[in-house]
């Protein structure tokens, strides 16, 4: 391991957020401990980060340190007849995958890519398209080893009463670095999901939609068209799944596309997104139909374009997603697509799902029973951050808040205004570690 | 690939690890051997659950070993080996071998008298059996003693020799085993941590791993890794001494 830190540049997967960072980068766990201690010692502080999938600055701490984890991948121990695996928290979902689907076994809650650590799956408390059904992904995580930059290692589970634990899920590495991390998996027949995809008119007929596959689906979300106004307003496609007991177990391979280098500036503007959406939308309702499909292109669709970051160019693009509890689910879904649709600026992956009521176990989890829209913005500065900021007046109307795996944009007030939990979060902050957003949103 | 014990002399180097994965994938029996015991072990366990059929940890220093013909019929115990890849080695610090000769020592010692002894013991241990390979970690340093790096070039040049002889006689005789140098390029991995990375001549070490891999199957006997430095080490090679002289490479 090199000593001292080495200038790096990082960038958030949305390319807006981009900053040199003294990366230490630790081969070895019995090198976490001095690694640890060398980036606490930077005056910018430090932060553990994975492979770098968090939209915004809340896996970056900009001119101050970083601890690459990502060499730190192995797995200490997997028991195929039980499904528990524990492993260095670097192991990315995608080699978890590939080691445990031959057993019968698959990660318990997925996000919308393989390529994040466990240990960002867990400082994120990511959630799935089964959110209804598992819940968040921190909910199986039986224990975890937290390195403290007080050089102090605490094993905690879930029926830790010192609040770490709870802290730490969804804690954005904000409590300590995660070393490792024992998840219980989710058996598996094989690869393959029996799917069905349904174009509905609007929003009262995904509500409905919703409702209905959540009895009966273990995997729901849908696609909707942003662009489209009026009386289209909300029409999208509902994408539900089961597991399907096919026994074949066939992994995934490699993106064989990749984008190689920043698109030119307004490759996705509003001509073309408008256009794609009107072609997805009817060709999706011509084939809306029952399919068995490999959980890669179900669960990762993105992952099939390496880099597809870079198609919003140079200036790269913002995510947005934020929840609305159930009560005024349906209310703040028009009034967010309605102040989308109006601004012409959006995205061609619009995502919306119901969220289940199952507790999330972290202080700063982000969902809550009600319905969550997600989706990318061409960054054009001051036209983006401004049409954000009216929507997070309607969703902080909602009594909603925003995802921090997502943000890089959200102010003070709006995000203590959604975690009501933070004063308690913030007093298992590790001193000696920050990060952008957490510069921004507690100082 | 047939089956039979996998040999990796150098465990815990990061295209070591990378290579031990392919293999566990495979459902390969792996012998893994390296100075540090614990990192060993860690890597042992990993591979299990990536799929090895079974692993085995040897902590030695390689490089003190006396009799690594020995070593390596112990490791064997009578069960055909599939392949031995030699892949531990110092890069050593080029200024710190000129003024201080010991240092000098260790590197060609190291890199080069005791990988040659483990590679005849290899050769050795793949004739008598009729079958496998034996796979060496050259580098592209050994292809031209440079200034920023002679020593341990001139290392690993008469490593690639060696390696080559023995290809010959593998070949010649008809044994049915083989040999094959792989020379890597500017690899990432945290031997080279203390130079300025990226660009695209550096390489990622499962990049290396792919070629060390199927050069276990086929190919060779001297393959650069990726295929693109035999193009540039011939232009190296062929620098008149004159112009090479003034620059600083």
């Amino acid at each position: 391991m090199r000593e001292p830190l080495v200038t790096e540049q990082l960038s958030s997967w949305g390319r807006v957020h981009r900053a040199p960072h003294a990366v230490v980068r630790p081969n070895w766990r019995d090198e976490l401990p001095a690694a640890a201690t060398a980036a606490a010692a930077h005056p910018g502080g430090a932060l553990a980060v994975g492979l770098c999938r968090s939209y915004g600055d809340s896996g970056l701490n900009p001119n101050g340190a970083a601890i690459a984890m990502a060499r730190l991948d192995r797995v200490q121990a997997f028991d195929p007849a039980t499904g528990v695996l524990r492993a260095e928290a670097g192991l990315s979902l995608d080699a978890l995958i590939r080691l445990a689907l031959p057993h019968g076994w698959f990660p318990p809650v997925v996000p919308g890519t393989k390529f994040v650590t466990l240990g960002g799956a867990i400082a994120n408390d990511v959630h799935g398209k089964n959110h209804h059904r598992a819940g968040t992904f921190g909910r199986h995580v039986r224990r975890l080893g937290l390195l403290r930059t007080d050089g102090s290692l605490h094993e905690v589970g879930p029926e830790d009463e010192t609040g770490l634990f709870a802290a730490t899920v969804g804690g954005l590495g904000l409590t300590g670095l995660i070393a490792w991390a024992e998840i219980q998996l989710a058996p598996v027949s094989g690869a393959r999901l029996d799917s069905e995809d349904i174009a509905f008119g609007g929003l009262d007929d995904f509500f409905q939609l919703s409702a209905e596959s959540e009895a009966t689906h273990a995997y729901t979300v849908a696609w909707v068209d942003c662009v489209a106004g009026g009386r289209a307003l909300g029409r999208g496609v509902f994408s539900r799944a089961n597991p399907s007991t096919d026994p074949d177990r066939t992994l995934h391979g490699a993106p064989r596309l990749s984008v190689p280098g920043p698109a030119p500036a307004g490759l996705l503007n509003p001509v073309t997104l408008k256009a794609f959406n009107a072609v997805y939308y009817a060709v999706k309702a011509l084939r809306a139909a029952r399919r068995k499909v490999h959980y890669d292109s179900f669960f990762f669709p993105l992952d099939a374009i390496g880099d597809w970051n870079r198609l919003y160019g140079r200036a790269g693009f913002h995510q947005y997603q934020c929840v609305a509890p159930q009560s005024v689910a349906r209310d703040a879904a028009a009034a967010l697509l309605a102040q989308i649709a109006r601004s012409g600026q959006g995205s061609f992956l619009a995502v919306l799902k119901t969220f289940g009521a199952i507790p999330s176990p972290g202080l700063l989890s982000f969902p809550m029973k009600g319905v969550t829209l997600a989706l990318d913005f061409p960054n054009r500065g001051a036209a983006t951050l401004n049409l954000l900021a009216r929507l997070d007046a309607v969703v902080r109307e909602a009594g909603g808040r925003l995802y921090p795996a997502k943000d890089g944009r959200i102010d003070k007030a709006m995000f203590q205004a959604g975690y009501p939990r933070l004063p308690e979060f913030t007093r298992h902050v590790d001193p000696g570690l920050s990060s952008g957003f957490w510069r921004r949103v507690a100082a | 690939m047939t089956e039979g014990l996998v040999v990796i002399l150098g465990a815990t180097s990061a295209m070591a690890e990378a290579l031990a994965r392919l293999h566990a994938a495979e459902g390969a029996s792996l012998l893994l051997a390296g100075r540090r015991g614990d990192r060993l072990e860690a890597i042992a366990a990993d591979l299990r659950a990536r799929g090895a059929r079974d692993v085995a940890t040897a902590a030695l220093d390689l490089a003190a070993e006396a009799d690594p013909a020995h070593q390596l019929a112990a490791w064997a115990q009578g069960r055909p080996v599939a392949a031995i890849y030699l892949l531990y080695g110092v890069l050593g610090d080029q200024g710190r071998a000129e003024a201080d000769l010991d240092h000098a020592r260790e590197i060609l010692e190291v890199d080069f008298t005791s990988a040659a002894l483990w590679c005849l013991g290899a050769a050795n241990l793949i004739e008598g059996q009729g079958r496998g390979s034996l796979v060496v970690a050259g580098s592209v340093a050994g292809d031209r003693g440079r200034q920023s790096n002679y020593v341990y070039g001139a290392a690993k040049a008469g490593l690639g020799v060696l390696v080559q002889g023995i290809a010959h006689r593998l070949a010649l005789r008809g044994s049915g085993a083989r040999a094959v140098l792989v020379k890597p390029g500017f690899v990432d991995t945290p031997m080279t941590d203390h130079m300025t990375k990226g660009g695209p001549l550096w390489a990622k070490p499962e990049a290396i791993a792919r070629i060390l891999r199927r050069a276990a199957d086929r190919g060779g006997p001297v393959i650069y890794a990726p295929a693109f430095w035999r193009a540039i080490m011939l232009i190296i090679r062929l620098i008149p001494a004159p112009i090479f002289h003034g620059r600083r490479l």
